[in-house]
């Protein structure tokens, strides 16, 4: 039986940081793959042709930038090139443009409303601050507000402390923006339902609630408090596809000495004498290990993956209790061309960016109901992208890739499977909301990919397909995630950790949980803290 | 020449009572002024058909304080305590509840439902010792006295001991749905549970927050009914026999029209009828916008802080509906001594989901979520000898109807309601003599809230503690010298529960003494 320091199970982005940092520290890491490819849903798939599919997560803005110079992601080959623009397709044929030119922006809200033009300054003012307050929390362990350790009651200390700072007026306006939902929030500054829709998409991508549930303004933060090359708030693609992030990451692992082995899915979680003894591949092979690190999300590992005689039961019926849920699918699309838009002008910038066509905030609510009702939205919120409008090298010259995210999208349709007949009626859902805005779109079809949350589970491992690994409710963040007592990483047996997303700070190729949890496993193996510490923001 | 006066509160509203009672007993000259001709605010028995009584808005009692009960020594008189809930299911099959104990269900959910309710008591017993104290506030130079309020919630947080206090910070947030169709099997408990948790709010079961609600509702008698006699006009007549007894002038028909400013300080209330009464200090029962925006006005307050008041959301979801009944109805697997029990149509969550879902687009609910009561069984004052009076909330009903609330919008609810009814009660329809209902247009006209909110804004968190009714004012002092706020719309929110007038009588008497 061959023998590691560590195995990390999931060749995710996550599972990556956390085994190149492990083998940069200086251990024996293996990192196991159960499928052909790495990157878990940060992938890039050649599945048409000469094209790339970014055919789960599609564009990059969260990747915190200590790891990407840490890990040396630009020497192992990433780039990621940054998008703006975007525009809400309206019902009346007009379109809300987003510029990433200031002053541009300001005239185009303006011409909606000028006391809306103002109030986004205030907005994204307020928005900022409580990302920069988010900020020097991703990279940090959450404290155990249950326990009296030293280090907890400094750690419960320091987030006390950042939040004082903040000011008395801040901090009842950031207790206001953790509880608030999305849609309540955006009231308080703007009157036009157009720009509440536009910005209320942000709110509820990835999540099971509507943008009338409270909670869901907190959300807005995952979309906001990325960046690229030090814009806060901006986002891009991965050169080459998302996959790319992956790639470079497991350069990075490989660099190190740490070793990847695809078509190795874990079959078992060994535990002997309470402690973790290495993992059972589903080809019968075991390998042994004193620690084994987790990628996957928390129920495909305690629930599918380990012995629940090894597991205590209130910890089980809590992980049972996690929230997962499938609310999103994506639909991708290899096109013969670039299609046209009429309602804005040819060569608009607006076209680059990400396109959406539900301009009111009852629309955005009302897609959520048919989730509620089982079923997938009939009219829903997409998030339309053209990457190869920035990156043509995911497709042939003078082709494109389309990547529609849609929301929302349940696991499984009124309680049962989905049938063949409902993808399909799924996608011409999708495509058609698109070719109400674009006459020639349908024509430029060649090839097109429908995934709902269950297909994307199955290929991909991830419960219910959920983007963010559990849903990011207050029950579920900081301290809760992913279960109350459990959100350091490390499980409930020895040499046993977590460090996928379904832990602080949460989804998003953000690669955090996977290097916060090396730096747990680092300080319990008393070897030196190599991760990096935050960069601080101005 | 007018009368001059130690403090003046503004709304006869059990809270406004509660508050110029324990003013009064400290030796305050005390006006009360109330803009209708009955003392009590929402909290009233009203005959609304000839010989037909019922109790306004609120018609069971389960949120009085005892502390308030305590501090004034009132004796409040129950036609009947302890009442239980049927949620009715269809063909005669219902699910019992009382206290912690549930029949017609299997006994895995009778046994789980015993644990959730112990819990989910110990978390509200905690919530309710905060309900009854003055929020700390939140500042770098906060109070020592705040300091320790904070510590104190901190520590009996902790006190909860490991898992509970996981299970405290994990469920405060989440919404009911989940919790319920994790614990439960039978849909008519989820059901009522369910009701519980999003009566009176603009929030459905699946919406996060509604374990607060719920909790909310335990906090102050466990969740145990009782009815006063005679209606909710027992407990707001004795409140005022109360504040009378401790000195308080109390004037009806004399609704405020502005509180006088001067200097940035408070000078007295005119009423509408021209009348001026003088005082340094006024305290104000009504609710925080109509407080800010109406009686105070925007030029006397700072923008930003107006911005945050107008913000506060109040739009009331709730109808009542009176009926006069010849006689009580049939319902089937209903014995006739169980009428004086409370009634929920509320078959599952799901329903009370689909039911919310109209509310978000200014609809009536097709099938409405209602709470029924006939208050005529264990009370007969409230109607003529054999006749019953029903008494019902009924969800979701919203302020802003898109089609606006008229005399037809107003019947075809109505409609729905008895309609929804009958399908439990096949033979209400032939025993109705008479009917009111009250829409929160109506509320919001008769009774002077703002949105026809029951809480006076909606109890979410994040117009919760330290955030109601905004942040920086939850202490009951507003930012006019001499104003305060005692009503609802204070910490800790709406129900009978007299929590908000004696916590701000209490911070007002603080303030003097260290002033």
């Amino acid at each position: 039986m061959k023998s590691y320091d560590a195995i990390v199970v999931g060749a995710g982005h996550n599972g990556l940081t956390n085994a190149a940092y492990l083998a940069k520290s200086g251990l024996n890491v293996l990192c196991v793959e159960k499928n052909d490819y790495i990157g878990g849903a940060t992938v890039s798939r050649n599945l048409y042709k000469d094209w790339f599919y970014s055919n789960c997560s599609y564009v990059c803005s969260l990747l915190r930038p200590e790891i990407y110079r840490d890990l040396e992601l630009s020497r192992h080959g990433l780039q990621v090139t940054p998008y703006g623009g975007g525009a809400v397709f309206m019902e009346n044929g007009d379109f809300l443009g987003s510029y990433a030119d200031h002053e541009v922006h300001y005239r185009e809200y303006a011409r909606f409303s000028k006391a809306d033009a103002d109030a986004y300054e205030r907005y994204s003012a307020d928005v900022m601050r409580q990302c920069k307050f988010i900020r020097e929390f991703l990279l940090r362990t959450p404290p155990d507000p249950a326990s009296f350790k030293p280090k907890d009651l400094k750690e419960l200390a320091y987030l006390g402390a950042k939040f004082v700072e903040m000011g008395e007026e801040r901090m009842y306006d950031t207790i206001r923006f953790w509880t608030q939902s999305v849609a309540e929030y955006l009231d308080e500054y703007f009157e036009t339902d157009v720009i509440k829709a536009a910005l209320s998409g942000s709110g509820i991508i990835g999540t099971a609630l509507g943008i009338h549930s409270p909670g869901t303004a907190y959300v807005l933060l995952h979309h906001y408090m990325g960046e690229v090359d030090g814009n806060i708030g901006a986002w891009g693609y991965a050169r080459g596809g998302t996959g790319a992030v992956a790639e470079a990451l497991s350069k990075s692992f490989q660099s190190y000495g740490g070793e990847l082995r695809t078509v190795s899915g874990v079959e078992q979680i060994l535990v002997k004498n309470g402690k973790t003894a290495g993992v059972a591949l589903s080809t019968g092979e075991e390998i042994s290990a004193p620690i084994v690190v987790s990628a996957m999300d928390v129920k495909n590992t305690f629930l599918k993956c380990m012995d629940k005689n090894d597991l205590d039961e209130t910890f089980y019926n809590r992980v049972k209790n996690f929230k997962i849920r499938g609310s999103s699918g994506k639909v991708n699309i290899a096109l013969d061309g670039r299609p046209s838009f009429p309602a804005l002008p040819k060569g608009s910038p607006l076209l680059d960016g990400d396109m959406h066509f539900i301009d009111s905030m009852e629309r955005m609510e009302r897609a959520y109901d048919d989730w509620k009702d089982g079923t997938w939205s009939k009219d829903p919120y997409i998030d339309m992208v053209l990457p190869t409008v920035t990156d043509p090298t995911m497709a042939p010259p003078g082709k494109h890739f389309m990547s529609c995210f849609v929301q929302y999208c349940p696991a499984k349709i009124e309680g049962r499977d989905w049938t063949e007949e409902e993808k399909e009626q799924f996608g011409e859902t999708v495509i058609d909301q698109i070719a109400q805005y674009s006459p020639d779109f349908k024509d430029l079809i060649l090839h097109m990919e429908v995934r709902t949350p269950s297909t994307i589970e199955d290929e991909i491992g991830i419960t219910e397909g959920n983007i963010f690994h559990g849903e990011l409710t207050m029950d579920q963040l900081l301290f809760n995630r992913p279960i109350p007592g459990y959100a350091q990483y490390r499980g409930p047996v020895g040499g046993l950790y977590m460090c996928g997303s379904s832990n602080h700070p949460g989804g998003g190729i953000m690669a955090a949980p996977g290097c916060n949890a090396a730096r747990e496993i680092l300080t319990d193996l008393k070897r030196p803290d190599i991760t990096p510490v935050n960069f601080g923001d101005d | 020449m007018s009368e001059r006066y130690d403090a003046i509160v503004i709304g006869a509203g059990h809270n406004g009572l509660v508050c110029a009672s324990l003013l009064g007993k400290a030796g305050k000259k005390l006006l009360v002024l109330e803009a209708n001709d009955q003392v009590g605010g929402a909290a009233v028995t009203r005959e609304f058909a000839e010989g037909y009584s019922s109790s306004a808005c609120a018609h069971l009692l389960y949120q009085l304080q005892p502390q308030v009960e305590k501090d004034l020594g009132l004796k409040i008189k129950l036609a009947a305590d302890d009442i239980g809930t049927l949620s009715l299911g269809t063909g005669g099959e219902h699910v019992r509840i009382n206290g912690d104990t549930v029949s017609g269900v299997s006994e895995d959910d009778a046994t789980s439902y015993r644990e959730f309710y112990k819990r989910m008591t110990r978390f509200s017993d905690l919530l309710r010792t905060y309900f009854n104290r003055t929020p700390a506030r939140l500042a770098k130079d906060a109070s020592k006295a705040d300091m320790l309020n904070l510590a104190q919630l901190g520590f009996d947080v902790r006190r909860l001991g490991r898992t509970e206090m996981q299970e405290f910070l994990r469920l405060i947030g989440m919404n009911i749905r989940d919790e319920l169709v994790e614990r439960f099997d039978s849909s008519l408990l989820r059901g009522a549970l369910s009701l519980d948790a999003v009566l009176g709010t603009h929030l459905g079961p699946r919406s996060p927050n509604t374990i607060l609600t719920y909790l909310y509702r335990l906090a102050g008698q466990h969740g145990k009914l009782s009815q006063p006699a005679g209606g909710m006009s027992m407990v707001t007549d004795a409140l005022a026999q109360s504040a009378r007894g401790n000195g308080a002038v109390i004037r009806t028909g004399m609704a405020a029209k502005r509180i006088v400013i001067d200097a940035g300080r408070v000078r007295g209330v005119e009423t509408q009828g021209g009348e001026i009464f003088e005082s340094n200090m006024v305290v104000s029962n009504a609710d925080p916008v109509s407080t800010m925006m109406c009686l105070v006005g925007t030029k006397n307050l700072e923008t930003g802080f107006t911005r945050r008041v107008s913000h506060i959301r109040m739009r009331g979801n709730a109808a009542k509906l009176h009926l006069a009944l010849d006689g009580l109805p049939t319902i089937d697997g209903v014995h006739k001594r169980e009428f004086g029990e409370r009634f929920v149509i509320a078959p599952d969550e799901v329903y009370v989901e689909r039911a919310f879902n109209h509310a978000k687009y200014g609809e009536t609910s097709e099938k409405p979520a209602i709470e029924i009561s006939f208050p005529t069984f264990r009370d007969t004052s409230l109607a003529p000898a054999g006749k019953h009076v029903l008494s019902a909330i009924v969800q979701y009903a919203p302020w802003e109807l898109r089609a606006g609330w008229s005399d037809e919008t107003r019947d075809a609810f109505q409609q729905v309601v008895v309609d929804t009814m009958t399908d439990y009660m096949p033979d209400l329809a032939g025993r109705i003599t008479a009917s009111e209902l009250l829409t929160p247009a109506d509320i919001e006209k008769q009774f002077h809230i703002n949105g026809g909110h029951w809480h006076h804004g909606e109890l979410a968190l994040d117009q919760f503690l330290f955030t109601r009714p905004i942040g920086g004012s939850q202490q009951y002092r507003m930012p006019i010298d001499g104003l305060w706020l005692c009503g609802a719309g204070a910490h800790p929110g709406g129900g009978v529960s007299g929590a908000p007038g004696r916590n701000a009588a209490r911070a007002i008497l603080k303030q003097e003494k260290s002033a």
